[in-house]
């Protein structure tokens, strides 16, 4: 059995991952064999074994047929996705991923270049730039490797011409400058004969650019992304002892002991106690990216996995409407009106497609004709709209924030990035809502302690339906069942507000009057009470207003009707005018303990 | 960031998310230093704590060293542990002059398929890493075994992004690999890194001879080594082009494969 990793890897060299990609005929096995060769990377005899099966079968010796054994040795004649092998150079290990170039190419691609952090890319001199160099261009964009290089090969076929070179360059540049890529180099090579590979070519004194090894080496190592602003995802928060410690792994920028946190899209807002470690000598003062760790708060405010802490000058959005590029694995063609499972870091939510502006042909970048759905190995320009509102980036900003996965059934499927947050009708005010509550003045007494002593958290509920259906009465003895069990509750009867508080707003102006009464109920929310709520006058619409306004509390809806029929979209409870009215309420308590506003 | 933080920030990470999503979790401990490395990784990623019940499949055959060391480790780190045996099999007198892939198949194997299925376990914590053999190379982080164990390799969906499989069907499990971009070099740096406590059976203790990689005692062959100390291995590991598990038995004629497709670990 071979040892997978011929040189062995150690803490003390730098780890460099570089995908290497191009059309199946363009010689990427035999620059891959070359390479090994030529940095002596291969095992004792490999060179020789090869040669000697060669002139056994009568064929001509290829650096290919050297890269191929060497791969299926460490395979074991295993089908493989993406085949990883190692190389060292300098005082760097490169991890070099062979994406295959032909069935099953998008999956093997993205598997392979979506952890790589610098790409080769290989264009035969012969054939010129095809249409899957394109594709292979616009993957690595749509990946958001920033770094590649152009390996134009097989020149000992054109006479070792310039032009040939220039011609396929200019043309190849023109295409990655539509995707904003710019390529780090071009290089005019013949893995075959070795020209440019690791040592300078003799038959292209034209060329006084870097060799293909020497660019291995002037790709630059990712900055950690300590200087950007910060961005943590919470993955969890344990209670193993006394310390209640939030953890996750810092995606961006720099945690540090002090800091004055928002936790995003709730926006509670709390000071970093300490950072926690384990079999340290004195506890860390700060974490910067990509270190897992965990800190602690100076207030004990309840906020779950999938937000987002940054600090107050550098937001990141929050929305459940966004425009994104994505790619599509699934057996199953992804269509709208389907729900799937979107992914953020660690944020779950549930999402949609809204929109789907264009399935693009990866090759020429041109819009295909319009589909109603995206199929496997399609790319796509979508506007995804969720469930619940999450905090994201754009990938340009921020990539660990601006990217994610969706997931249909058991598995991830698809992915994408980012490209522009977009505003709905919601916007306003869940603008309004976030400067509110981050600006917002605490008293004296947490919220948690309020939750402590009343015994539960705060909820509304939301009473919808026409006039005469029953919704006031329901609603009161609601207020009085709750009461009468020891609950802090109050009902807030949208017309009350209209006595003092909104007698300046008139009739027409009625989403002002959601607006108040939505700041109003946010109040009693943060003072603990459930509160029940019961107007004629507010739609469903208003509705979704307060729910912005009062996130993230508990929002409990609650449709009633004089027959059965549809009901408004997020329904939670539906009843009828001739409905029980105690077993109305025993359900709605049942709801109330179902969604964790009753413990 | 130096190349084994990076490794021990994202080993970390898998580990938090096979904590958060999967309500039935076990981590597989041989007692060797893979899988004792994972072990303080779990202490580093739950902040001194060990929430994960340790799982150790005893063949009976397992050199005794092994077996007073794992129970030292449980006491001193406030360890759960389960222990599985094949009894069954043991009784109907299983033992390696029988074959060794079926000792392996009936007593490692099927030992750990019990413990699995006795204990519902939906989430399994396994210490393999892809330089060992070839049919590691093409784990993935988290890895979906249906409910014989059975493991399809060739049509696994992408895992990218650090976003893993935590959905699976009733009865399948998920394996989930954090050590899966180690080294054994790593693994020796970050004993050293760390100054976490081995088996001293790694050792040479006198006698030219030390465990480069630790199974039952009757298949597990010391190799020729005058390596005495941490250092001393990892010096001895940058030089050397064989393979680790060059002492283990059951690696020769393709066994491997066959035996993680069936489910081993």
């Amino acid at each position: 059995m071979t040892n997978t990793s011929v040189l062995p890897s150690t803490n003390d060299q730098q780890h460099f991952t570089v995908v290497f990609v191009g059309h199946v005929d363009h010689g990427k096995s035999t620059l891959l064999g070359r390479i090994y060769a030529d940095t002596n990377s291969l095992p004792v005899g490999q060179l020789e074994k090869v040669r000697a099966i060669c002139e056994q079968q009568g064929k001509t010796f290829e650096y290919a047929f050297l890269f191929d054994a060497f791969l299926e040795e460490q395979e074991q004649g295993i089908t493989i996705d993406t085949a990883r092998t190692f190389f060292s150079w300098g005082n760097r290990q490169y991890i070099i991923i062979d994406a295959p170039g032909h069935k099953e190419f998008l999956k093997n691609m993205i598997s392979g270049a979506a952890r790589a952090e610098a790409a080769v890319l290989i264009i035969d001199a012969a054939e010129g730039v095809a249409e899957q160099s394109k594709r292979h261009g616009y993957l690595l964009s749509l990946l958001g490797i920033r770094q590649i290089a152009v390996v134009i090969n097989k020149m000992d076929l054109v006479g070792y011409d310039h032009h040939v070179f220039d011609a396929i360059a200019a043309e190849y540049s023109s295409f990655l400058k539509e995707l904003n890529v710019v390529p780090r180099q071009f290089i005019p090579a013949s893995a075959r004969n070795g020209d440019n590979v690791a040592v300078r070519s003799e038959a292209m004194p034209w060329y006084d650019g870097p060799t293909v090894l020497e660019t291995l080496g002037m790709f630059e190592k990712l900055p950690a992304g300590e200087s950007m602003p910060l961005r943590f995802p919470v993955q969890d928060i344990y209670k193993f002892d006394a310390r209640r410690i939030i953890a996750g792994r810092v995606a961006a920028g720099m945690l540090k002991v002090g800091d004055s946190l928002v936790f995003s899209p709730s926006n509670k807002t709390a000071v970093v106690k300490t950072i926690e470690a384990f079999n340290v000598p004195h506890l860390p003062l700060s974490a910067g990216a990509g270190k897992s760790t965990g800190f602690t708060l100076d207030e004990q405010i309840f906020i779950e996995r999938g937000e987002v802490a940054s600090l107050k000058e550098s937001l990141p959005e929050v929305t459940d409407l966004f425009r994104a590029n994505l790619f599509w694995m699934g057996k199953n063609p992804m269509t709208p009106n389907r729900r799937y499972l979107l992914r953020l870091a660690t944020r779950e939510v549930e999402m949609e497609l809204a929109e789907i502006h264009r399935i693009i042909d990866a090759g020429s970048l041109d819009p295909m004709v319009a589909k109603e759905q995206i199929d496997r190995n399609d790319v796509a320009e979508v506007t995804i709209r969720t469930k619940k509102p999450l905090a994201l980036d754009r990938f340009c900003d921020c990539d660990i924030t601006g990217r994610f996965v969706i997931v249909d059934g058991y598995d991830v499927w698809g992915g994408g990035i980012v490209t522009q947050v977009l505003d709905n009708e919601q916007e306003t005010f869940r603008r309004e809502a976030r400067q509110r509550d981050i600006a917002w003045r605490r008293g004296e007494v947490q919220l948690g302690e309020r939750v402590q002593r009343n015994g539960h958290n705060p909820g509304i509920i939301l009473f919808t339906g026409e006039s005469g259906t029953g919704k006031a009465r329901l609603a009161r003895h609601l207020e009085r069942r709750l009461f009468d069990s020891g609950r802090q509750v109050y009902l807030l009867d949208g017309k009350n507000l209209l006595l003092g508080l909104g007698s300046d707003v008139t009739e027409q102006d009625k989403e002002e009057m959601v607006r108040r009464f939505g700041e109003v109920a946010q109040i009693l929310l943060r003072a603990g009470q459930i509160v029940v709520s019961t107007t004629n006058t507010f739609a469903q619409a208003d509705h979704r207003i307060i729910s912005t306004l009062v996130y993230p509390h508990q929002v409990i809806s609650v449709h009633m009707s004089f027959t059965k029929g549809e009901v408004p979209e997020k329904t939670d409870l539906h009843f009828l005018e001739s409905d029980d009215l105690k077993k109305a309420a025993k359900q709605i308590v049942e709801k109330m303990e179902e969604m964790g506003v009753l413990l | 960031m130096k190349h084994l933080e990076e490794l021990e920030n994202k080993s970390i990470y898998i580990l938090r998310e096979a904590y958060k999503n999967f309500d039935n979790l076990c981590m597989l401990w041989s007692i060797g230093k893979d899988s004792t490395v994972m072990l303080w990784l779990v202490r580093k990623a739950f902040f001194g704590h060990c929430p994960i019940p340790l799982v150790h499949i005893d063949t009976s055959y397992k050199i005794k060293e092994m077996i007073a060391y794992r129970d030292r480790l449980a006491e001193e780190w406030g360890l759960t542990l389960v222990v599985g045996q094949n009894k069954d099999a043991l009784e109907a007198g299983m033992n390696p002059a029988l074959g060794r892939m079926e000792c392996c198949t009936a007593l490692k194997t099927e030992g750990l398929r019990r413990t699995l299925a006795d204990k519902k376990y939906n989430g399994v914590i396994v210490g393999v890493r892809s330089d060992e053999e070839g049919t590691r190379a093409k784990e993935r982080y988290f890895s979906p075994r249906d409910k014989n164990n059975d493991w399809d390799f060739r049509d696994q969906p992408p895992e990218l992004w650090d976003q893993f499989k935590t959905k699976f069907e009733p009865g399948t499990h998920v394996r989930i690999h954090p050590l899966l971009d180690w080294t054994e070099i790593n693994i020796w740096e970050y004993i050293k890194k760390e100054s976490i406590p081995v088996i001293p059976l790694y050792f040479d203790q006198g006698t030219g001879q030390r465990y480069r990689s630790l199974g039952c005692a009757p298949c597990t062959g010391a190799i020729e080594s005058t390596a005495g100390n941490v250092d001393e291995i990892i010096e001895e590991l940058r030089n050397t082009k064989v393979a680790e598990r060059s002492g283990r038995a059951q690696d020769a004629d393709r066994g491997m494969e066959k035996l993680r497709k069936d489910g081993y670990m």
